[in-house]
């Protein structure tokens, strides 16, 4: 399976999928952080990705995304945002209304 | 590598010419920036729209040069 392939898998297999630097227990970036614990907060259960333990997937998503920085978030297949659009939607309360429509929370 | 307060403005501004454009070095370490872009492109687009437009600006940089650089935009 190419890069692009496996992205698309995982973001198919997982509602709530966050490609971050480290795991959502021990992000290693304060971006990746915060997303992470926005989530948390939210109580939503979601599939944190390390990018750090693969390169291929590092460099992939941005191009997958046409993004270029990490932590992305991806909610039912679709991209939502970087740390501070997320950040926004979370203080706004845009998310947990994205996530009550899609039947998340 | 990094990049100045003014080296980010000039990229901005060379591909939003209308942008006001606020920018803070959070950490006075020339790598930790946050930047407010107020341009009347952003109206009508999508948060997503437009903070690809502001990355475009940076040709390449973010990510690279540029560690970090939290973004708001909006339009006017």
């Amino acid at each position: 399976m190419n890069t692009k392939d496996e992205i698309k898998s995982m973001i198919d297999k997982n509602d709530i999928c966050l490609f971050m630097k480290g795991i959502p227990d021990a992000p290693q970036c304060g971006f990746s952080m915060t997303v992470s614990n926005i989530l948390k907060h939210l109580n939503v259960k979601f599939k944190g990705i390390n990018v750090l333990e693969n390169e291929n997937l590092r460099q992939g998503i941005k191009e997958f995304s046409d993004w270029p920085t990490i932590p992305q978030l991806y909610i039912k297949g679709e991209f939502v945002g970087g740390c501070d659009i997320v950040k926004e939607m979370f203080e706004k309360g845009e998310l947990k209304e994205l996530l009550k429509n899609k039947s998340l929370i | 590598m990094t990049l100045t307060v003014k080296e980010i403005k000039e990229l901005i501004s060379s591909s939003i010419p209308d942008a006001n454009i606020e920018i803070k070095d959070l950490m006075g370490d020339n790598n930790h920036y946050a930047a407010k872009i107020t341009s009347k492109i952003f109206n009508g687009k999508s948060k997503i729209e437009q903070h690809k437009l502001v990355y475009k600006s940076l040709k390449g940089k973010m990510g690279n040069e540029l560690h970090a650089l939290t973004i708001i935009t909006e339009g006017k």
